[in-house]
């Protein structure tokens, strides 16, 4: 057994290259190859904007326009959707980009085998980057991150502060003791509450990246496990699946990020 | 460690009983109302995707850990 071939899906993008100590690993290669894309289409597009869209413009246009209308469902005006929606739509296209890019041939079964010890090692030279935590970390870091930024610029930093920390519960208590003694029993329970709102916010994040990377990681294997048992035809409708999956996955994200930007920059009404 | 094997399954098999259950219940609560009213099957649609996505994800978690058992 010594010869043979370890051929694994690992939970963890492996490194291919290095510059200096920096690793760089496949999904990493792979995303950049994702945002090229975007970038080139965007400048694409960009370059030739008509007044009658012609082609491609047609399409993302379409598109545009079908998604500002669920955006406003959830933000209740379309101010406020064309506000939210470069940062939403830079969240969707890529996670989106990214999942498709996972499904391409090449990607996860071109590669090079590394010698480890006894044993060699398979390691592909692209791997989709929504199949690593790594990615999907960051982008839940970065949705939830700009989601508090939008809503200290929104409602000023005191008024959002007071959210989680509340400081403003307990001078309350002391301006307002004489008045209504039951607040001193009210108002600690007010400032709890915001305590356990910073748990919420970590728990956004956990399941904002778990959600995508399981997801996406799960559709991977279950791919290679499909193709082990029949190379031929058999992964095709599971192809179709998987296709379905990166699109309601990329849109749950963005919805999902729509979401906490909405609340985070709704006033606060009690 | 003779075990893993059985705590992969259990990781799986256990994990995937609501999600299922609540996926079954999603799409039964969706044919009543595109029962009830066939015009709004259109708007329907999108959010049953969604929500039965959020359901799917919770057998996903328990599959990342079946996955990661080692």
């Amino acid at each position: 057994m010594a010869g043979e071939i370890i051929h694994e899906n690992t939970l963890f993008a492996e490194p291919i290259a290095h510059i200096g100590h920096f690793a760089i690993t496949n999904a990493l290669l792979t995303a950049g190859f994702a945002l090229a894309i975007m970038i080139i289409l965007a400048i694409a597009i960009r370059r030739s904007l008509k007044q009658v869209p012609t082609g491609i413009q047609n399409v993302f246009e379409m598109i545009i326009e079908a998604f500002l209308g669920i955006f406003d469902d959830v933000t209740g005006s379309r101010k406020r959707s064309l506000q939210f929606a470069p940062v939403v739509f830079a969240f969707f296209f890529f996670v989106l980009f990214n999942n498709w890019m996972g499904l391409l041939p090449g990607v996860g079964s071109i590669g090079q085998i590394v010698q480890h010890g006894e044993e060699k090692i398979f390691i592909p030279y692209l791997r989709g980057a929504t199949a690593d935590i790594n990615t999907t970390l960051a982008l839940a870091t970065i949705g939830v991150v700009l989601s508090h930024i939008f809503g200290v610029l929104a409602v000023g930093w005191w008024k959002y502060l007071n959210k989680f920390i509340n400081i403003k519960a307990f001078m309350e208590i002391l301006k307002k003791f004489r008045k209504d003694p039951m607040i001193i029993l009210t108002n600690p329970i007010k400032a709890f509450v915001g305590l356990i709102e910073i748990v919420g916010e970590l728990a956004k994040i956990a399941s904002l990246s778990f959600r995508l990377f399981g997801n996406i990681f799960a559709g991977e294997v279950l791919l290679a496990s499909i193709s082990a048992i029949l190379a031929y035809g058999a992964p095709i409708p599971f192809l179709f699946l998987e296709i379905m999956v990166g699109l309601i996955q990329a849109l749950i994200f963005a919805m999902l990020v729509l979401t906490y930007i909405t609340i985070a920059t709704a006033a606060d009404e009690h | 460690m003779e075990n893993v094997m059985f705590a992969k399954a259990l990781a799986i098999s256990l994990g995937s009983v609501v999600p299922a259950f609540s996926i079954g219940w999603i799409g039964s609560k969706a044919m009543e109302a595109i029962g009830r009213n066939p015009e709004a099957a259109g708007k329907i649609l999108v959010p049953v995707l969604l929500v039965s996505a959020f359901a799917e994800a919770i057998a996903i978690y328990a599959l990342v850990i079946a996955f990661s058992i080692k």
